[in-house]
């Protein structure tokens, strides 16, 4: 698997590191226990072709938005997505 | 049949021709008390225990393949009993005592085989927090041993302990773990429930659940049509969620590949099971002779059953760490499978909030020990309905309720654990 980063070309998967699932919005501070409990915790596992959040450590050290095929691992698109770990972990 | 030093005489003296299936591969009834879906270890071993124990006999075990087709056949062979939390010290070692006495209960030789795992550290941190799980295990009755220096360089005196980096320390020493044949525990699980009337069913995918006007499950479609069921259990691993999700329900797990390798067979070199502490690395020695080792998953959500080149390099580093001279074998194969990974690292065994329905899933990279434990609770859970004393933790709401049992502490990352 390589992944075609928009800034650096078409790199190694050791160059990446991944959160997971680009699906799950942060909750507003707040929200119900249950919302906060679903995106914490629940995952829809997808099997086929799910975005997902991948970080670009050992290049332009960019987030990248990434589809991809949990089923065959072909990436169909990458996109920047500045600061999507940030937002996502709550940093 | 009956497995014994006779049979195997008989048979060697009619050249190996007359041996009988060792399981009935069985067409489906219309209706079951309880419908297992996945014929790996868990699946096979719950509905052994089902039939044996609690008397409950009239089951099916739904297979979508052939049966140990999936991680069962896909593991390191590797068991143990050598956890430090409350929730999996218990069950762990429940389930090691089951491996203990499987071969009799089973009638089946499964080589199971307690050549001892040596888990190392490399730094006085690492010995206190090894001394601390190696007393937890200690108290609740279970064997292990904090080996110095001195000890490890007379147990397998051909580590590298001068690594600048890693020094070797010591280790914790469980002896009673080892490892086993992982497809003859499937057959002799296989062998054992078929002969207790357990109907075992190959190619049979379940593509939905059949649900009464309440929403109890009654049953589920198949592939090969539709099987009435009193109560439906599952045992499915890494395709967890995709059963799951079949009965409207969307769980706390992951789905993330783990590679196994194995060499070139070698002259006996590793006498159990060893663990480099300052990676992720871990390594037996089949008595075919090849080296079985593994490391951490690949990081990404997967059901491709294959993984990538930088898990591969970081294995082999650990190994080449740890023990440079095995830089000179070959690799000869390599694979992966599915793991179901949980949002703690723990497993769930529970009933799900639909109600007939029942989930034994998120056993991580771990699953292939808990074969037997896990078989026997969740045959109590499907049997009673309540779930045995050492599983009663595995709730499926521990995420909701904050009773997790994270024995990593990696927190709701489940490609970190």
């Amino acid at each position: 698997m390589r992944i075609v980063c928009p800034f650096c070309g078409e790199r190694e998967l050791g160059e990446f590191t991944y959160l997971g699932d680009a699906k799950p919005v942060r909750p507003e501070a707040g929200a119900s226990e249950d919302e906060v409990f679903d995106y914490v915790y629940l995952r829809d596992n997808v099997a086929g072709e799910t975005s997902e959040y991948w970080y670009h450590g050992g290049g332009c050290r960019t987030w990248l938005k990434v589809t991809r095929n949990t089923l065959t691992h072909e990436i169909s698109s990458v996109e920047p997505a500045a600061g999507a770990g940030a937002a996502k972990v709550g940093a | 049949m009956k497995y014994s030093i006779f049979s195997l005489a008989r048979a060697a003296l009619s050249g190996h021709k007359n041996w009988q299936r060792t399981w009935r591969d069985a067409t489906p009834k219309d209706r079951y008390d309880v419908v297992i879906i996945g014929g790996g270890g868990h699946g096979l071993a719950t509905a052994w225990f089902l039939a044996s124990e609690y008397g409950i006999k009239n089951v099916a075990v739904l297979e979508k393949g052939w049966i140990g087709s999936g991680n069962a056949g896909r593991n390191t062979t590797i068991i143990r009993s050598n956890y430090g939390l409350p929730g999996n010290t218990g069950f762990y070692e429940l389930s090691m005592k089951l491996w203990e006495r499987m071969e009799q209960d089973l009638n089946y030789n499964a080589m199971v085989s307690q050549r001892g795992v040596i888990n190392l550290y490399h730094s006085d941190a690492q010995r206190d927090a090894y001394a601390r799980r190696g007393n937890t295990m200690r108290i609740n009755g279970i064997d292990a041993e904090l080996l110095d220096l001195a000890a490890v360089r007379k147990m397998i005196p051909f580590l590298n302990f001068d690594n600048a980096r890693f020094p070797v320390q010591g280790g914790l020493l469980q002896r009673r773990g080892g490892t086993a044949r992982h497809d003859a525990v499937v057959w002799g699980y296989a062998h054992a429930a078929s002969a207790l009337g357990v109907d075992i069913i190959q190619n049979c995918e379940v593509t939905g659940f059949v649900r009464d006007a309440n929403g109890k499950v009654t049953g589920v479609e198949t592939s090969r049509g539709k099987i009435g069921a009193g109560k439906v259990g599952m045992a499915v691993a890494g395709s967890s969620s995709r059963v799951a999700a079949m009965a409207g329900l969307r769980l706390p797990i992951e789905s993330h590949v783990l590679q196994a390798f194995v060499s070139e067979a070698i002259k006996p070199l590793i006498p159990g099971v060893i663990t480099f502490g300052a990676g992720h690395f871990y390594v037996s020695q089949s008595d075919k002779g090849g080296l079985v080792f593994g490391g951490d998953i690949d990081g990404y959500n997967s059901y491709a059953q294959r993984g990538n080149m930088p898990v591969m390099e970081d294995v082999c580093e650990g190994g080449m760490a740890l023990m440079p001279m095995i830089g000179r074998v070959r690799l000869l194969r390599q694979w992966g499978g599915i793991m179901d990974m949980s949002m703690d690292g723990s497993p769930i065994i529970d009933k799900t909030p639909v109600d007939g329905l029942y989930i034994n899933a998120g056993w991580c990279y771990g699953g292939f020990k808990a074969t037997p434990g896990s078989g026997f609770v969740f045959a109590h859970l499907l049997a009673r309905d309540v779930l045995h004393e050492e599983a009663a933790r595995f709730r499926l709401d521990r995420f909701r309720t904050g009773a997790m049992i994270d024995e990593k502490g990696q927190g709701a990352q489940p490609n970190l654990h």
